[in-house]
């Protein structure tokens, strides 16, 4: 799947609001979000503040993704515990996996264990993109997140969307 | 000034179609004693945030004016977002900070603000309008000559201390989730 075919998908599923903290995996997605008239980009300093600027935006009527690395979930937890859960505020994440199976950097290795844990432990359910068919994850985590009214999220591994 | 009393002056300036955001503990709660409204989003947790949430209000209700009262000890732990706001420069977002220089309820631990000036970091991000106001009247004088110059900021410089016993806010998260987001579709 190319990142155009990733942004309609993402515009077919009613989406109109992104933002988030860039990564290399998820940098051509961002390239096509930013010159999209219907799902602009908003670019934040930190997952923390996307999460913000996404509940914000869920507040003002729109339907908002939230873009990160996996690196960032570590400064999204407190925005997910304290904000989006209990406020109730369905986001959804698209989240790039770095360190999946160990096979990437040492900066990456631990929080690549831990992502599916940590999402799982917060109650945010968790969907892996897998190439033969990603609508079905994206699907997966709208359905969950409509239903529970909190994030729910999808793991994108490298070499998925080019 | 107390904060009560700036927090008096803004809210009763706000318009039936203002929208607010207020930070985390007791802006909120003094904020929740002085004028409960269904246009007002209490932040309880995310301490930081409320400049974040109340930018994804104002860029996606770009005809709706959206009042943000932050802390200083709060603007503090995501001053990115002042970037991000200067950057994105939404022209109806007015960001107003309740700066009393110390984190106050958790001990009264001073804060970066007793040397740093946020209306200056204000400047430099790009909000075209940016003011220090030390007293009631010209904090009033300042909200309104704000109108229309947005990205706004107001530092309003504030005591430790505030209102003995104020009540918490009595809502639910959800509850208070539920009628911001009706009252922000509804006009």
């Amino acid at each position: 799947m190319n990142a155009t075919q990733f942004c309609d998908m993402l515009e077919r599923h009613g989406l109109d609001f992104a933002t988030g903290v860039p990564c290399s995996i998820l940098k051509d997605i961002i390239h096509c979000l930013s010159s999209r008239r219907r799902m602009p980009y908003v670019g934040a300093t930190r997952e923390d503040e996307a999460i913000g600027i996404a509940a914000g935006a869920f507040l003002g009527g729109r339907s908002p993704v939230v873009l990160m690395q996996n690196s960032g979930l570590g400064s999204a937890i407190n925005p997910l515990a304290s904000l989006a859960i209990p406020y109730r505020i369905p986001l959804l994440m698209i989240v790039s996996w770095r360190g999946y199976e160990g096979n990437d950097a040492p900066e990456h290795l631990v929080m690549g264990r831990v992502t599916t844990r940590l999402l799982e432990d917060l109650g945010v359910d968790t969907y892996v993109m897998e190439a033969d068919d990603p609508e079905r994850s994206l699907s997966a985590a709208l359905r969950s997140t409509e239903a529970s009214s909190i994030p729910a999220a999808v793991l994108l591994r490298r070499g998925l969307v080019q | 000034m107390r904060r009560y009393a700036a927090l008096e002056v803004i809210a009763g300036l706000l318009t039936q179609t203002d929208l607010v955001v207020s930070s985390t503990g007791m802006i909120s709660r003094e904020l929740f004693s002085i004028a409960d409204s269904a246009r007002s989003f209490y932040m309880m947790g995310s301490m930081g945030l409320a400049s974040s949430i109340g930018l994804g209000v104002a860029l996606s209700l770009p005809e709706r004016r959206v009042v943000v009262l932050d802390g200083d000890g709060a603007v503090l732990m995501n001053i990115g977002s002042m970037t991000t706001i200067g950057h994105l420069a939404p022209a109806n977002l007015l960001h107003i900070v309740l700066d009393n220089r110390a984190h106050d309820s958790t001990g009264g631990q001073p804060t970066a603000t007793t040397t740093t000036r946020l209306e200056e970091i204000a400047t430099a991000a790009g909000y075209p309008f940016s003011h220090r106001v030390a007293t009631v009247d010209e904090l009033r004088r300042a909200i309104g000559e704000a109108a229309g110059r947005g990205p706004a900021f107001i530092l309003a410089e504030v005591e430790r201390g505030g209102v003995e016993g104020i009540a918490r806010v009595t809502h639910s998260p959800e509850d208070i989730k539920r009628r911001f987001r009706a009252a922000a579709r509804g006009v």
